[in-house]
This record gives structure tokens, C-alpha cells and sequence, in this order.
């Protein structure tokens, strides 16, 4: 579904943050991509939107990303950005909401349908008609998600997901990703999230791939994440 | 609260006020979109010295005030910056036209002094038709009813994305002084010393929040055109509405009421 062949980035010459990047996907596959801070993490997502080009090829689905594929790239992948203030520019979240359905060329009423239904997934009916400057931190990141739920994009892209969240919220996410069918890519450095929502762990460090394997396993070994700036997760520290 | 959290929130209101019911709300915005630039056009040709013809417009902001339920008070309140501005206009007609026009009492009163007011009475009068437009109707209807005359849909996505970005500059605003006065307490404003750099940052960050923005808005399917909101759609009450407001227009701006009653009194 997705494939890094050999991808290298930079913003700025001779300080490479992506360097020779490959891995592979498959349908249906979630996905945690881990790393410290600055690993690239946020690089890797934006490249695969074709927010930024650089050197190798990207595929999803089969096409290429580059200008020409673009909408077709972007109709099948659904973004949620590490800030929802950045996602969040409609003047409520429903209207947020129906941004997408309706670029898409779907009818208001069916748009509305979806959109509802979304609301309902998440238990959060009460936001539709909020003013997203009105509301907290995490309900604006549930209102990112249900945006992003509302496109019905084939591949979830996740940026931080649980950052800024209560444990009652954040549980909620949690469980809203892992009933989500489609193909996952999540970045987060909340491990123990990763844990429960990934089967599969790619470790970033320095624009590197430098582990690639079960969750379980990865997560597990503590050498590693602390050879890489990272700590076990909460709920394997024995504490 | 900062200042610029009260701006936000100002900006906000803007959208609560649009949100209301009322009957006026209730119109399509083609509607009242018409009437208001029927409106303008009108006041705008009235005669310079034709004072008492033009006071009689202020019947219809006053109508849709009390129809509407927005309070006079907050129109005046939003519009406290712009207001002086548009009163400026006509100060210096009376330095220039000095022939007396008319007498109040014993006091004669020069052609300067009619028209410096005139002038003034034209701006309020189109400030506050405009405030009523926008207090009574959702943006994003407004933009479709722009649409709707054949407006480039170029100039309605600026209009539109114009009137989101200032909320966005105004919320980075917001954050920036907010961090700025944690670390100079006790001090009013920005110092003079650190403007520089605060518009630089300020204009750094906006273009950021812009650019991501943006992104956010392609990533969603969006290729420059908007599906903007209908609103209600243009019914025989709004065709109704349309053409009485337009006939009143006209009716007060070829028939000088005010006058017409005076005679009667006098009478
Ligand atoms: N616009 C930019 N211009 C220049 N350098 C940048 C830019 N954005 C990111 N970088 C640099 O690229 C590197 C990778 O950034 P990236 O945002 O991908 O990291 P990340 O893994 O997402 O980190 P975090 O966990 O903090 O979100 C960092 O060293 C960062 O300083
Ligand atoms: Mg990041």
C-alpha cells in the first residue's frame, strides 16, 4: 500500500534529515513510527503527502507521488496534523467536517449523512456545531480525527494523535484507532499507545530506519530505545 | 484577558451574532445582500446639501436593528475604530464652502457645514447597513451569494480566507504578547525596543500558520474552489423583501418625506 524506495530529504544543504529511507506497508497494516525528537518522524509523513519532494520514489496504492498524481495520492490518505489548530480553519466543526466530502464531490445530504455518522462512531454529537475556537485542546484533536474519519481515506496518517488528551479522551482514541479498518501510519511518543494500537514498529533515528519489527519485540528491548534517545513504555518499566 | 484574547473573542461574536434567529436571519443572504448595496448606492446619491432627504434613510438600519435583535450598542462598539475615520471625511468642507446655505434661528449655516455632515451621515449610514449585513449572515453564505452574481470566484476566496486569516494572525498575536508579558511583568504593551522583531515574528508565524493551513485545506480535496455554504434559498419572501426595500429607497430618495411632513405640520 505504501513503499519508501530509498528516500532521502533535506531543508537545508548538506544537513540531510531523511537518509536512503525504505520500507513497505501492506493493506490493512497499522504502523508506529517512533523516534526522538527531531528522528524526522513528521518529515517521512509530509513527504508521503507530497507536502514535500525529494530524492528516491514514493509509491501508495501503486502510483508514484509526484505533481501529476498528487489528488490521487491525497483522495486516498487522511492526514491528522500534529496541531489541530492548523487542521481546524472552518468556522465550526461541522463545517470542518463536510469540507472534505463536499471537495469531493459528494451531495450536501449525503456529506451530512457522513459526517453524522462519524460524530456518532466517536460520541461526539455534541461538538457538531461548536465553534472550533471555542473548544478545548482535546476536543478539537477528536474533531481532527473525526475530519479526518469523515474523507474515508484508505490510509490514516497520524501525527501525534494522543498529545494534549486526557486519559479518558486519549483512551478513547486509542480505541477509535484500533476498531479503524484502513492502513495505519501513527507517529507518537506515547510508546504505550503504540503499543496498543500497532502490530508493527518502525524505529527512526536521525533520518535512519534503525529497527523494524513486532511492536512487542521493539518496544521490549530496552538497549535499543535507549541507544536510540527513547525510553520502555510505562507499562513495561516494571514500575 | 489579554487584549488580543478579547479581540478574539470580539471576532467570534461576529460569527455568534450571524448565527442568531430572527426573521431577518431567517432571509437569504442574496437578499440582503441586494438591499444592501441598493441601499448604499442610494444614500451615496443623495445631494450634498440634501441632509433632511437623507436623515430619513436611517429608518431602515434603525428597522432591522429592532427586527434583528442585534443591539444598536454593539454596532457602535464594533465599529469604534472605523467610525472616526469615516467622520473624518468631510472636516474640511466647511473651510472650503463657506456660502451660507441656510439660517437655524439667527445663526446662518454655510454650504460647508450641510455637506461636512452629509458626509458623515452617508458613512454611518453605509457602516452601519454593511455591520447589519454581516451581524445577520454567516460568512460563508455571503461568499455564496457573491457567487451567485457572478463575482470572480477568485476575489470571494480572498474575501473569505481574508476574514478566517485575520482570526489567525490575531490568535498568533495572542500567544506572542501573552509570552512577552510573562516575562516583562508589571509592563503596559510591547516595549518600542522589541517592535521589530515582534512584527517579524509575528509575520514569520502567521505565514507558517498560513502555509499549514493551506496544506491542511489540499490535503482535504481543496483545488481553489469552495463549496460554500447556500444559506437559505432565494424565496417569494426574499423577492418580496428585495423589491419593497428597493422601492422604499427609491420612494425616499425622489420624495423628500421629511419636508413633505414639515409642510403638512406647518399647515
Ligand atoms: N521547515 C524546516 N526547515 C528546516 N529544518 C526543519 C524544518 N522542519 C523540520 N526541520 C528539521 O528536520 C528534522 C526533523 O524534523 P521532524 O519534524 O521531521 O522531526 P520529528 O521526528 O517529527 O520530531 P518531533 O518528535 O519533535 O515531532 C529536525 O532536526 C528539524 O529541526
Ligand atoms: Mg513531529
Amino acid at each position: 500500500m505504501i513503499e519508501f524506495q530509498h528516500v532521502s530529504f533535506s531543508y537545508e544543504k548538506d544537513r540531510p534529515v531523511i537518509e536512503d529511507l525504505s520500507f513497505r506497508i501492506e493493506r490493512g497494516e497499522s504502523v508506529g513510527l517512533i523516534g526522538a525528537n527531531g528522528a524526522g518522524k513528521s518529515t517521512v509523513m509530509k513527504l508521503l503527502l507530497g507536502l514535500l519532494s525529494g530524492e528516491g520514489k514514493i509509491l501508495v496504492d501503486g502510483i508514484e507521488v509526484n505533481r501529476a498524481s498528487l489528488s490521487a495520492v491525497r483522495r486516498r490518505l487522511g492526514f491528522v496534523l500534529q496541531n489541530s489548530d492548523n487542521q481546524m480553519f472552518m468556522p465550526t466543526v461541522y463545517e470542518d467536517m463536510i469540507f472534505a466530502p463536499l471537495n469531493y464531490g459528494l451531495s450536501r445530504e449525503e456529506a451530512e449523512r457522513r459526517v453524522d455518522a462519524v460524530l456518532e462512531q466517536l460520541g461526539l454529537q455534541e461538538l457538531k456545531h461548536r465553534h472550533n475556537h471555542r473548544i478545548s485542546g482535546g476536543e478539537k484533536r477528536m474533531a481532527a480525527i473525526a475530519t479526518i474519519l469523515a474523507m474515508e481515506p484508505e490510509v490514516i496518517l497520524m501525527d501525534e494523535p494522543s498529545s494534549a488528551l486526557d486519559p479518558y479522551n486519549r483512551r478513547l482514541v486509542i480505541n477509535t484507532i484500533r476498531a479503524l479498518p484502513q492502513t495505519k501510519l501513527i507517529t507518537s511518543h506515547d510508546l504505550d499507545m503504540i503499543l496498543d494500537t500497532c502490530r508493527r514498529v518502525i524505529l527512526l533515528d536521525r533520518g535512519r530506519i534503525v529497527a523494524d519489527g513486532p511492536a512487542d519485540e521493539i518496544l521490549r528491548n530496552k538497549e535499543l530505545l535507549e541507544a536510540h534517545r527513547m525510553e520502555l513504555p510505562f507499562c513495561l518499566a516494571g514500575r | 484577558m489579554n487584549k488580543m484574547d478579547k479581540a478574539l473573542h470580539e471576532l467570534g461574536e461576529m460569527d455568534d451574532l450571524a448565527a442568531q434567529d430572527s426573521p431577518i436571519h431567517r432571509l437569504s443572504p442574496l437578499a440582503k445582500l441586494l438591499t444592501t448595496i441598493a441601499y448604499i448606492v442610494t444614500v451615496v446619491s443623495f445631494h450634498k446639501y440634501d441632509l433632511s432627504g437623507m436623515a430619513v434613510m436611517l429608518l431602515f438600519p434603525v428597522l432591522l436593528f429592532q427586527i434583528s435583535g442585534i443591539p444598536v450598542r454593539t454596532c457602535f462598539y464594533k465599529l469604534r475604530i472605523v467610525l472616526p475615520l469615516v467622520m473624518a471625511v468631510g472636516l474640511f468642507n466647511p473651510f472650503y464652502d463657506r456660502a451660507p446655505l441656510l439660517t437655524v434661528g439667527s445663526l446662518p449655516v454655510s454650504g460647508g457645514v450641510v455637506s461636512m455632515l452629509s458626509l458623515m451621515l452617508k458613512g454611518v449610514l453605509c457602516l452601519m447597513a454593511s455591520f447589519l449585513l454581516i451581524a445577520t449572515t454567516p460568512i460563508d453564505s455571503l461568499c455564496a451569494a457573491l457567487r451567485r452574481l457572478h463575482l470572480p470566484s477568485m476575489l470571494v476566496t480572498l474575501l473569505l480566507l481574508t476574514y478566517r486569516y485575520v482570526g489567525v494572525m490575531t490568535e498568533e498575536l495572542a500567544v506572542m504578547t501573552e509570552a512577552y508579558q510573562l516575562r516583562a511583568p508589571g509592563q503596559k504593551g510591547v516595549h518600542v525596543s522589541a517592535w521589530g522583531s515582534f512584527l517579524g515574528q509575528l509575520l514569520l508565524r502567521s505565514m507558517d500558520r498560513a502555509q499549514e493551513l493551506y496544506n491542511s485545506m489540499q490535503l482535504r480535496g481543496y483545488h481553489g474552489h469552495f463549496h460554500y455554504a447556500p444559506g437559505r434559498p432565494f424565496g417569494l419572501r426574499d423577492a418580496l423583501y428585495t423589491l419593497g426595500c428597493c422601492a422604499a429607497f427609491l420612494l425616499l430618495r425622489f420624495v423628500n418625506i421629511a419636508e413633505l411632513l414639515g409642510r403638512l405640520v406647518v399647515r
